[in-house]
């Protein structure tokens, strides 16, 4: 803070720190607090506002917690939360790793931009086009028929159409972490893994991903919130039987007209990615600051 | 005994550079072998291909005998020793040590064993909990060697791993190295740009410029017998002056210089009328008596401790230095005053120019 005041001098330097102020207050402290608020108290019409029944509640929170197929839908997106996560990370690693540690500069400079330009795109457009690839007579389809690998048209859309869409759409929050983390290890330790016997597994396990440990996490941390929030990938590659419980807050926003039941169940679903998210971190000895570098 | 370690002929190419060009030499087991070079001369290249980091374009590797050409380094009886080091810093000292036990498969409580014994060998016992971050520079040295040690390699190949460390520190390690190489009796090949540290460690020296070996031999055979131009003037300090032989006999060269006829021994491939250069070292030059005679304007004369170093200027601008004990300084030729200076025959040597 003096640090603050020594170089930009006592105008610029409050100034600044109005703006962080004010940015906190208005974006982050007071939508989380109106949501609270939102959450705990009962939906009424606007004609009980501020009347004897318009007290905080638990009743909400509750409601969730009784009601058997929210419950499951809500367990559900956060293990697939994870389980997507997990995915983007087999995904990500061994790219990460080639690009980090094996790539020319050229090869490392097309790659990147080759991983870039889909996401120049609006993201809607982009889980459409997997809309449209794995459509029952869709390309994907089409092709493995031509392989002669299925014998009929398989239902893409679902549990494993979801997946396929998450994963693609945080790939680039997976990989850029841990590219990082993995870019800054020095060759000469994975030589001397090498050099001492130890086989391609050992290094990665004993020197490669002890190292990016800290990269990991922040990739996990990043897919497994994004996409535990996600609405457009289970919105439109989703099944009835494949719901997110992002879509089920969403109805009761704006189809159930329940904001209040709404708002409570998007803190619990806040509070519960928070809390994995936390005891994750701390299983793996990483520390919050070292994720948010 | 320890491996041999044989090159046959070796080349490696990287696209339009050729970084080694035809070594051939062989290592004796149980032998201190440094491969002595300026930077960018092919030595470290050279020590991965026989770690089996990098495959020669053309030529063998023979360790013990055996072709290992195609096989990876964690099939190599060697291990190395990084410049860097290459700890793992994430990994306690002695486990650290066991990786390579580790690797092998060997269990938990022999590989701590073993990683006390060695800790005990580097002087290092009580350490092995510590993480690589806690030590000094000498000490991770150590570590460094005792976990190339630890998978009881026939050849350790040690890529200027004294480079990072202050001047004391490293001829502390020096003498370390060389007790260790006796007491383990492995083969050592060590790659230094530092003659001094080459000359005072090893049992023999390859010396290298650009891609090629210029001479292999003993400390003192390099010195007194240098085979090429290159290795007469980066292995110690020397004088160069130019000549032209007017004949041989017996060993002996006669040559014509700015400073009159001159006599020193013949090197190899040296013929009459050729142009040459005479070698002399700055502690061969005395200021009375010798075959030979030479005269010089003393511009400074540099202290080193045992010894002082007097730079001065021939009449026709070819600069002269001679060494004088620090014993003998007060008796020393005064700065901008004209001096005489005399070598034997056997203490020069004329190498044909290239």
């Amino acid at each position: 803070m003096s640090e603050l005041y020594r170089r930009f001098g006592g105008g610029l330097g409050t100034l600044f720190l109005a703006l962080v102020g004010a940015w906190l207050a208005g974006m982050v402290l007071a939508p989380n607090v109106m949501m609270i608020d939102y959450a705990l108290r009962p939906n009424l019409p606007p004609s009980q506002l501020g009347g004897p029944n318009d007290v905080y509640s638990l009743d909400n929170i509750l409601y969730l917690a009784n009601e058997g197929v929210h419950r499951a839908i809500f367990f559900k997106t956060v293990w697939a939360s994870a389980l997507v996560a997990f995915i983007t990370f087999l995904v990500c690693y061994p790219m990460a790793f080639w690009l980090a540690q094996h790539a020319t500069v050229n090869q490392t400079a097309v790659v990147l931009l080759a991983l870039t330009i889909p996401f120049w795109i609006n993201e809607v457009l982009r889980t459409l086009a997997w809309y449209i690839l794995l459509a029952f007579r869709g390309p994907l389809n089409a092709f493995l028929l031509s392989l002669g690998i299925i014998d009929e048209p398989v239902r893409w859309y679902g549990d494993g159409g979801v997946l396929a869409g998450m994963t693609y759409a945080y790939i680039l929050f997976m990989l850029f972490p841990i590219y990082n983390a993995i870019e800054s290890l020095d060759k000469s330790q994975i030589e001397a893994a090498r050099d001492l016997g130890a086989s391609t597994w050992r290094i990665h396990w004993r020197v490669v991903i002890p190292h990016a440990k800290a990269g990991i996490a922040t990739g996990c941390v990043f897919t497994f919130m994004l996409a535990a929030g996600s609405y457009v990938a289970p919105a439109l590659l989703g099944a009835p039987g494949s719901r997110w419980f992002t879509e089920i807050i969403y109805n009761w926003f704006f189809e159930g007209g329940d904001w209040n039941r709404g708002a409570a169940y998007a803190l619990v679903l806040l509070v519960l990615c928070l809390a994995v998210v936390l005891v994750t971190l701390r299983i793996a000895r990483v520390s919050l600051t070292e994720v948010a570098k | 005994m320890s491996h041999s370690v044989e090159l046959d002929h070796v080349g490696v190419t990287f696209g339009a550079t050729r970084a080694v060009d035809d070594v051939s030499f062989t290592v004796e087991g149980g032998e201190f072998f440094s491969i002595l070079g300026p930077s960018g001369c092919g030595k470290t290249t050279l020590l991965r291909v026989i770690a089996g980091f990098l495959n020669p374009t053309e030529g063998r590797i023979l360790i013990g005998e055996k072709d290992m050409t195609p096989l990876g380094p964690n099939q190599r009886p060697t291990a190395m020793i990084f410049q860097s080091l290459a700890l793992f810093p994430l990994m306690p000292v002695w486990e650290n040590i066991a990786f390579g036990l580790e690797a092998r498969g060997v269990s938990k409580a022999e590989r701590r064993k073993k990683a006390n014994d060695l800790l005990k060998l580097i002087a290092l016992e009580g350490y092995g909990d510590r993480m690589p971050g806690e030590l000094s520079g000498g000490q991770r040295q150590r570590v460094a060697i005792a976990r190339a040690l630890a998978v009881e390699p026939q050849v350790l190949l040690l890529d200027e791993p004294l480079s990072a460390l202050d001047l004391k520190l490293r001829q502390h390690m020096r003498a370390e190295l060389r007790a260790l190489q006796k007491r383990t009796g492995v083969t050592f090949i060590y790659i230094t740009h530092d003659q001094s540290e080459a000359l005072a460690m090893s049992d023999r020296v390859a010396v290298m410029s650009a891609g090629v070996v210029q001479q292999v031999g003993a400390p003192r055979e390099l010195y007194d017998n240098p085979a090429t131009p290159f290795v007469a003037t980066f292995v110690g300090e020397t004088n160069a002056l130019s000549c032209t032989v007017k004949g041989i006999d017996n060993g002996i060269a006669t040559v014509e210089t700015a400073h009159g006829t001159l006599t020193g021994r013949a090197g190899d491939g040296l013929s009459g009328g050729a142009a040459a250069k005479l070698y002399v070292r700055p502690e061969a030059l005395k200021p009375k008596g010798g075959a030979n005679r030479l005269a010089a304007t003393i511009e400074r004369i540099d202290f080193e401790g045992a010894f002082a170093l007097a730079h001065g200027v021939a009449e026709d601008g070819t600069p002269l230095v001679a060494s004088i004990a620090s014993t003998e300084l007060a008796s020393a030729p005064a700065i901008g005053e004209k001096s005489g200076f005399g070598f034997e025959s056997a203490n020069a040597v004329v190498l044909p120019d290239v």
